[in-house]
């Protein structure tokens, strides 16, 4: 990390020595250079293809026992929905009148899941459950909308296998797509 | 002495407050109060309020409106399911001009409003750049800085299916504007260094929620701005305080609030806000992602639903037209249930991306009459009609419903929702 860190001044002072494009041209010389250790503490994003996913893994009979403790109040005991979103089911609804959007139904992609729960759930403690419990509770919530076995357990590699119902029916921004 | 002077004008200010409070309140007794009370105060009579001096200086260190204008408050539904991810609106109908005041401003929070001393906020800019780079506050601030106006609204604003709201606020209340302080996004990214596939930006903020969207280059690199400051002073803690990111003309979820980490990246990164939610569906199932763009609207807020005209004759028309794809460059005006439309005055300065105020003279006969406006905006686009809107997406799709929205005005003068 020294060693980046030091090529990264190098970097800068090269940069600033000899203003040969433009981003040189326009520096201010604001700001420090942030190291690795300081970027992996802050970059919780989760691609949707599972890159950045950490190490561990959780069950889903691990993830019942957190869900009950951590998610049920808001989400229901089975993720049928309550003062938070409902979580499970609705699969077939998507082009019906009336659609049913949950994690099962609706979610492009599986990765999403952890990235979310990590973040921002439970509502009341964000970022408070281990890695190993996030892996958990996703395996648990994908296994209530039959997306895994009751005795799948996930890690990095088996959660972004795992191919959601719905992946394939985003599509991008027709609009004006009303016209005069 | 000053003591001598307070008592007496305090007692009569007290007492003024409880008339205009029961007025409001709309009970008879406080309509007898009321007439009491302004009989003392109108002409031949001296005012009370010339016979003593006023509040001395420094009783409000900061400011408060008028205690008569205190029902001009933001609209809180009395049936929302709890209040950490939730939404007040501006009361549109009571406001002039087209800067929305600070206390005013719509809220829209997902995991509720953290308190942040900006002494240790951060912002981390990584990815594919050159040189990752933390920032302070100061450091941001020693930035050059710009000043630019723009309208902020969230792409719910409102849904596609009844019940539809009595108001102008209940309606569209999720779109606010300001004069926004900070230093262009651009200038900061040049300042770290973009790697050539560089394409997208993933924003997060700093709140229990750490929401995350991802925004294309192009727009960081057009007109994204890193904002302190709204409407002169700091951002309030609802907006952002200290840091947020504004993108003008784009769903407002997307100028992510309490901004703490810009992360370069190749591709989106799919969070859950830009697949579970920021998402519409279709009636055949497939659901439009990435759809950033707020387009052309506008609402008449004078009169409007809730008000009354007392009486016929001369009448203003007024409202609010804005589009996130630049200028308004007319708005039309119906006051026969869109068979004629005429050209509403535009106030200057028509700014883009910020909302427009205009105005229309008219003569109401004293007949059930239906208004409505219609925006344009400078690349030629028509506001539509919800039965348009609704043929083309149906009503599973939530977001960006900007329909022309009717009012219908009674016999009696009583001004009330036509589509509801």
């Amino acid at each position: 990390m020294r060693w980046r860190e030091t090529c990264g001044i190098a970097v800068v002072i090269v940069l600033c020595t000899f203003p040969s494009g433009a981003q040189a041209q326009t520096s201010y010389g604001l700001g420090r250079p942030a190291t690795a250790a300081e970027i992996a503490g802050w970059n919780i994003d989760i691609g949707r293809d599972g890159s950045n996913l950490p190490k561990g893994s959780g069950s889903v009979s691990q993830g019942r026992e957190v869900f009950a403790q951590q998610c049920a109040s808001c989400h229901g005991d089975k993720g049928e929905g309550g003062l938070g979103d409902r979580l499970v089911g609705g699969q077939g609804t998507i082009a019906t009148p009336k659609p049913i959007r949950t994690v099962g139904s609706y979610w492009p992609y599986a990765p999403t899941l952890f990235d979310y729960i990590r973040r921002a759930m439970p509502q009341n403690a964000p970022q408070s459950l281990s890695d190993e419990e996030v892996y958990a509770v996703s395996a648990y919530i994908l296994n209530l909308n039959g997306l895994v076995g009751a005795d799948a357990t996930l890690d990095a590699k088996s959660l972004a296998a795992v191919k959601m119902p719905n992946r394939d029916r985003f599509v991008g921004d027709a609009r004006p797509d009303v016209k005069h | 002495m000053s003591r001598t002077f307070d008592k007496p004008a305090g007692t009569t200010r007290r007492r003024f407050l409880r008339g205009g409070a029961a007025v409001a309140g709309g009970t008879v007794l406080g309509a007898r109060a009321s007439v009491a009370a302004e009989t003392d105060n109108l002409p031949p009579n001296i005012p009370e309020w010339m016979k003593a001096p006023g509040e001395p200086m420094g009783s409000q260190p900061y400011g408060a409106p008028s205690p008569f204008e205190k029902g001009v408050v933001k609209n809180i539904s009395k049936t929302l399911k709890q209040y950490i991810s939730a939404s007040s609106r501006t009361p549109l109908q009571e406001l002039d001009g087209i800067i929305t005041p600070n206390g005013l401003f719509y809220e829209r929070h997902h995991g509720g409003v953290p308190t942040i001393d900006p002494a240790q906020h951060r912002l981390m800019l990584h990815g594919l750049v050159e040189r990752p780079l933390i920032f302070t506050m100061d450091d941001l601030r020693r930035f050059p800085s710009e000043s630019r106006v723009h309208f902020l609204e969230c792409s719910g604003n409102p849904g596609y299916s009844k019940p539809y709201g009595k108001t102008a606020s209940d309606l569209v209340g999720l779109v606010s504007c300001a004069e926004w302080t900070g230093v262009s996004l651009k200038l900061v990214l040049q300042e770290a260094g973009l790697k050539p596939d560089a394409k997208w930006i993933v924003a997060e903020g700093a709140d229990a929620a750490a929401l995350t969207r991802s925004i294309p280059i192009e727009k960081c690199l057009e007109d994204a701005m890193l904002v302190y400051s709204q409407n002169g002073e700091r951002l309030r803690p609802q907006q952002g305080y200290p840091l947020r990111l504004f993108l003008p003309g784009f769903e407002g979820n997307m100028s992510v609030k309490w901004l703490r980490r810009l992360h370069v990246t190749a591709e989106p990164v799919y969070s859950r806000e830009e697949t579970s939610k920021y998402t519409d569906l279709l009636p055949d199932g497939t659901a439009r992602e990435f759809s950033f763009y707020m387009e052309a609207k506008s609402i008449i807020t004078r009169p409007s639903g809730g008000q009354r005209l007392g009486a016929p004759g001369f009448h203003e028309i007024t409202g609010i037209a804005w589009s996130g794809h630049g200028k308004i460059a007319r708005v039309g005006v119906s006051v026969d249930e869109g068979k004629s439309w005429q050209s509403a005055q535009l106030q200057e300065p028509v700014l883009t991306r910020a909302l427009t105020r205009f105005r229309l003279p008219w003569q109401w006969d004293g007949k059930p009459a239906v208004i409505q406006s219609r925006a344009i905006d400078e690349t030629g686009y028509v506001q539509p009609t919800l039965a348009e809107l609704l043929a083309v997406r149906g009503e599973n799709y939530f977001y960006h419903n900007n329909a022309i929205w009717p009012w219908r005005i009674a016999a009696d003068g009583e001004v009330t929702n036509a589509l509801a």
